[in-house]
């Protein structure tokens, strides 16, 4: 943890900070007891609440409600990716008439709300006769959106590594595409594969958009369920921690996957360590991305 | 064209309500923010526990998963009564003060140790050190991705569309009713991010430019 600020402790300091500890247990200890103090004074995990756990058609459409999730999710990255490599070279060709168009359309997609892209491909074009289903429209959305995030990300990890890989690549006699796809795409993919992952956290968590436009998707039965009041008495309180601990399981065990990404890299003599302050803003800015 | 200007006093009410939006959970996430990060970068270990668990979270949580759970679940607690607005407050702003909280916590990591040291060294009382030596090495690292998740943020805020709350996401509907065309109302709406967003971009990469070099 960070040191920068605070000394080792002294021993009146270490008495001070465990006052201070202990105060902080008994606030969080408060907080924690007056939300359950909540739920069973309004009676959120009364056995009739409880009880969609034990159907088996309710458990059966949790399970397709995460497929559809994932399949969002999966369809979404394998497209964002492809979008993210072929703008990313686009705005690093050589042409300024393919720099230029891609870097336009690069900026505006990223500031674009997906919220917006989504309504436009599944309420907008309608209007002109093309009919999209909610699947098709999410996907699209993620793709735009997260690819043009992607195609900045792999472009920055190109753009830092040294410049002598690649005037050695030139040296050699490769060409552009040589060059590109020999010595500096595999590198800067490795040193940037925990920030690509992260990015694809954030686009797991932008599914859940899907519920704006009634894509059927893990929220979305989530609402459905939660809403149930006469068979099990709105159990909106038990659905949603259910819900949130399938996201948050699924996102913990993507970023699990980056950091393990990581660590490996930091031990691989073969990759290259970018700059570390470059590579952190990139990181912030693509956590800050999500939505 | 004339989807925009037969409904300029729509286009221009509804993004004054996102910039509102916008700016009511931008002052209530920094300051959470700030607040978490203190926890964070605290000396004693269950108060960073506390920060961490919050962040971990909040993060992994879609956003849309807050708004329905203040909207619909948190009704249900009867604790105390909130309207869709304040609940879309409340919902954007923890959400988003857990990216401001890393954001400013990475800020203060990236000053090395040394600065620390050689200001207790030499005397420095605790305020001094951080308001003198720690805090404006920070900034600079603080403000570009502070930039971008307040960019975030704006763009976050069309997510209340789905929950009865009047942005610039809720065009749709009111063009729909009046049976406009859709399609090129929510254009002009993505025009209508582009031009908010493009220079808070802007300034960001001049910060990050201009800040990169100083160090």
């Amino acid at each position: 943890m960070s040191m920068v600020l605070f000394d080792i402790p002294g021993p009146k300091a270490r008495v001070r900070h465990r006052i201070m500890a202990v105060v902080g247990i008994a606030a969080a200890v408060a907080a924690v007891a007056y939300v359950a103090m909540r739920f069973i004074a309004t009676d959120q995990f009364s056995s009739r609440r409880l009880d969609w756990i034990n159907y088996k058609q309710i458990q059966l459409s949790l399970l397709e409600a995460i497929g559809n999730t994932l399949t969002a999710f999966a369809a979404g990255a394998v497209l964002a990716l492809l979008f993210g490599a072929i703008f990313a070279a686009a705005r690093l060709s050589d042409h300024a008439w393919v720099r230029g168009p891609a870097a336009v359309i690069v900026e505006i997609f990223r500031a674009i709300p997906l919220v917006i892209m989504m309504f436009f491909f599944y309420y907008g074009l309608p209007v002109a006769g093309v009919k999209l289903s909610a699947f098709t429209a999410v996907v699209i959305s993620l793709m735009l959106y997260n690819g043009s995030v992607l195609a900045e990300i792999f472009r920055a990890g190109i753009n830092s590594l040294p410049k002598g890989q690649s005037e050695a690549a030139y040296a050699l006699g490769m060409r552009k595409t040589q060059v590109m796809t020999f010595v500096l795409l595999p590198q800067a993919l490795r040193a940037m594969m925990p920030t690509i992952i992260s990015q694809l956290v954030v686009l797991l968590k932008d599914t859940a958009l899907g519920f704006l436009i009634t894509f059927e998707e893990l929220l979305r039965w989530g609402t459905r369920i939660g809403n149930d009041a006469p068979n099990f008495g709105r159990p909106m309180i038990s659905v949603m921690i259910v819900v949130a601990l399938i996201y948050i399981g699924l996102c913990l065990l993507l970023s699990w996957f980056a950091n393990y990404l990581e660590k490996r890299n930091r031990r691989n003599k073969k990759v290259i360590h970018l700059d570390d302050r470059a590579a952190q803003v990139q990181v912030a800015e693509s956590a800050a991305a999500s939505a | 064209m004339s989807v925009l200007t037969n409904n300029l006093d729509l286009f221009l009410s509804t993004f004054g309500q996102t910039l509102q939006l916008f700016a009511i959970s931008a002052v209530l996430s920094l300051v959470l923010g700030t607040l978490l990060a203190a926890l964070r970068v605290s000396p004693v270990p269950v108060f960073r526990g506390i920060g961490a668990t919050y962040v971990t979270v909040l993060r992994n949580t879609p956003l849309t998963l807050v708004f329905v759970f203040f909207v619909f679940a948190y009704p249900l607690l009867e604790i105390v009564k909130i309207d869709a607005y304040t609940a879309a407050v409340v919902s954007l702003s923890l959400y988003t003060a857990a990216f401001v909280c890393e954001v400013v916590r990475s800020g203060i990591n990236t000053v090395p140790v040394g600065q620390a040291e050689a200001s207790r060294a030499l005397g420095l009382t605790f305020t001094q050190m951080l308001g003198n030596v720690v805090l404006p090495q920070a900034l600079r690292s603080v403000v570009p991705p502070m930039t971008s998740t307040m960019i975030a943020l704006l763009k976050n805020t069309t997510v209340a569309s789905g929950f009865a709350v009047v942005q610039a996401g809720s065009i749709r509907d009111s063009l729909s009713e009046q049976g406009e065309n859709v399609l090129l109302g929510l254009l002009w709406v993505a025009v209508g991010f582009v031009i908010l967003v493009m220079p808070l971009t802007y300034v960001q990469q001049v910060f990050e430019k201009r800040w990169s070099v100083a160090r």
